[in-house]
């Protein structure tokens, strides 16, 4: 399988603070990569940084083999336009820790928004394609409500259907069940799982290690601003090498 | 009901029916003494103060029944409303342009945007009204080389100092309400729209803006019924408004109060009229953002008719 994300040496400093120490993975096509490890580690910092929605100091990220955010000609390294890095997020889809979903459109409204403004499909379309994928995340039925009269785990669920609208190769979650209630973190993941066994390519930044156990093919411990364990998700939740992920783990678990 | 006959006595058992619902509390509200003083004595004066005015001899009060109508007047508040309009379009359009200027990460538009604002906001609008009209003194040609040359007086009407005067100030208070409603909207959103790969216009156009009206609107509806005032002042630079049409008929006709009624009725009647446009158009930007919106004003009436008969709470 080839890299669908790729990263070389990233560092990420917001001022004098040094986010991210140089990570080095790669996240294989297909694949659910986790990556877990104690607030502050990095981690959704490493994941915004894959998308751009931060610039990285040094280093090198690729996506699917396209460097994010620069051109690379000769040995000079040229910033992308913002049209040039918003053409190459539309394959890179996001779902966030509080959702951010459109409040003054409905469900079915945000999820057709960006195929009609970035994709330019005709409204019929967005419209058909919305309703398959509300329906593939059990919300059929609330097509026409707005964020403000559903849950957190029903918005959360209609985040996921927006980012899939735009047929991305790689779906970056957030912390996607860290703003909801216990009871309804379980839908969001069924959703997540359904989309993992679809063959989707994940990195999904998360507290649930039941999920990552069971649908993770990979998973990183960062710490610090640097990646401290990576390996098979049951070998390393179950059997920790290093002592920091073992003091983390024994927390969490 | 039912005509069972066996089921009545299981209903009536005292244990059962207090297990069920316990008995609704009746008891003797408090009484507001104090409020019943207090709406007496309120009372009281307002009826002293009608009384005033009603037979004071000296209002003639027909007078104002007679000029409220007159063609003078009609068209004196057409003025007002005219120009309330433009200098309202002018401070939107040039409010909005001022607030992505000082939103923009240029430093130099930034600055001159602030510094708009800090002129325009700073000083009095009858000054700045003063200022255009006496603008022939200091610049007596308006030379804008090749497309426009015309003496400064011929350029400076009375309807050009008072949309300028009150546009241009009007546009330092809308710019830092577009700005206020800007940055208001949450990062995020525009974070959502950049990941899904919308352009940064798309994005301020589909996404932010739609949801900084919610935040622009109110302060705007309360800014054009402000100017529909405020346009009293363009008295001074002789634009024939509301205040000056009648003003004018009470110095010949000796009705001088009179005249101030009837230009205060018109004022009214505007500001009244656009307070109500102005909540539907809050209710309509609520939208999405609101579980449910607010009763319109007649859905309240409707629903404090059903409940009238009903006894009110401590309200």
């Amino acid at each position: 399988m080839s890299a669908m994300v790729k990263s070389e040496g990233v560092h990420k400093s917001f001022g004098a603070l040094e986010v991210l120490k140089g990570i080095d993975l790669e996240v294989k096509s297909g694949e659910v990569f986790c990556l877990i490890g104690p607030s502050g580690s990095g981690k959704s910092t490493f994941l915004r940084c894959i998308n751009h929605l931060e610039k990285i100091n040094a280093g090198r990220l690729y996506v699917d083999g396209e460097l994010v955010g620069y051109r690379q000609k000769g040995d000079k390294l040229y910033e992308l336009k913002d049209s040039e890095v918003a053409l190459q997020r539309r394959d890179i889809g996001m779902v966030f820790q509080r959702f951010n979903l459109f409040p003054h459109m409905t469900a079915v409204e945000n999820v057709m928004e960006a195929p009609i403004q970035v994709k330019g499909a005709s409204r019929a379309q967005a419209r058909e394609r919305a309703r398959e994928l509300l329906e593939r995340v059990g919300l059929a039925d609330k097509a026409g409500s707005y964020p403000a009269q559903l849950s957190g785990g029903q918005q959360q669920r209609v985040a996921i259907a927006r980012a899939l609208a735009m047929d991305p190769k790689l779906m970056l979650f957030d912390e996607p069940t860290s703003a909801l209630d216990p009871e309804l973190v379980g839908d969001v993941l069924d959703v997540m799982r359904d989309l993992a066994e679809s063959g989707m390519t994940m990195v999904v930044v998360t507290h649930e290690m039941g999920f990552a156990r069971e649908v993770g093919d990979s998973l990183v411990f960062m710490d610090g601003g640097v990646v401290v364990e990576s390996g098979n998700p049951r070998d390393v939740l179950t059997n920790p090498q290093h002592e920091r992920t073992q003091s983390f783990l024994s927390k969490v678990l | 009901m039912t005509d069972k006959f066996d089921k009545e006595p299981a209903d009536a058992s005292p244990p059962a029916s207090t297990a069920i619902a316990p008995e609704a509390i009746k008891a003797i509200p408090v009484r507001h003494y104090g409020r019943y003083v207090s709406a007496v004595v309120v009372l009281a004066l307002v009826a002293l103060l009608i009384n005033a005015f009603a037979t004071a001899e000296k209002i003639q009060w027909d007078a104002v029944g007679d000029k409220l109508f007159d063609s003078t007047v009609l068209a004196g508040a057409g003025r007002t409303l005219l120009i309330s309009v433009l200098a309202m379009i002018v401070g939107v359009v040039l409010g909005i342009v001022l607030a992505v200027m000082r939103l923009s990460k240029n430093p130099v538009t930034s600055w001159v945007a602030w510094a708009y604002i800090w002129f325009f906001r700073g000083t009095p609008v009858y000054v700045q009204l003063l200022l255009w009209f006496n603008l022939a003194l200091i610049f007596p040609m308006l030379n804008l080389g090749p497309i426009y040359k015309d003496e400064m007086t011929d350029v400076m009407t009375p309807f050009m100092c008072a949309l300028l005067g009150l546009g241009l100030n009007e546009a330092a208070y809308m710019a830092e309400i577009c700005r206020a409603g800007l940055m208001a909207v949450d990062e995020g959103q525009t974070e959502a729209a950049h990941a899904l790969g919308m352009s940064h216009g798309k994005t301020l156009r589909r996404i932010v803006i739609p949801q900084a009206m919610r935040v622009i609107v109110p302060p705007t509806g309360n800014e054009f019924i402000n100017m529909l005032k405020t346009s009293s002042l363009v008295y001074a630079v002789t634009y024939n408004e509301l205040l000056r049409a009648t003003s004018t008929i009470g110095s010949t006709s000796y009705a001088v109060m009179e005249m101030l009624f009837v230009a205060s009725i018109w004022y009214l009647v505007m500001t009244s009229i656009f307070s109500v446009f102005q909540y539907y158009l809050e209710r309509r930007y609520a939208r999405g953002t609101l579980r449910q919106l607010p009763p319109t004003p007649w859905q309240k009436i409707k629903a404090n008719m059903l409940s009238l008969g009903r006894e009110r709470g401590a309200a």
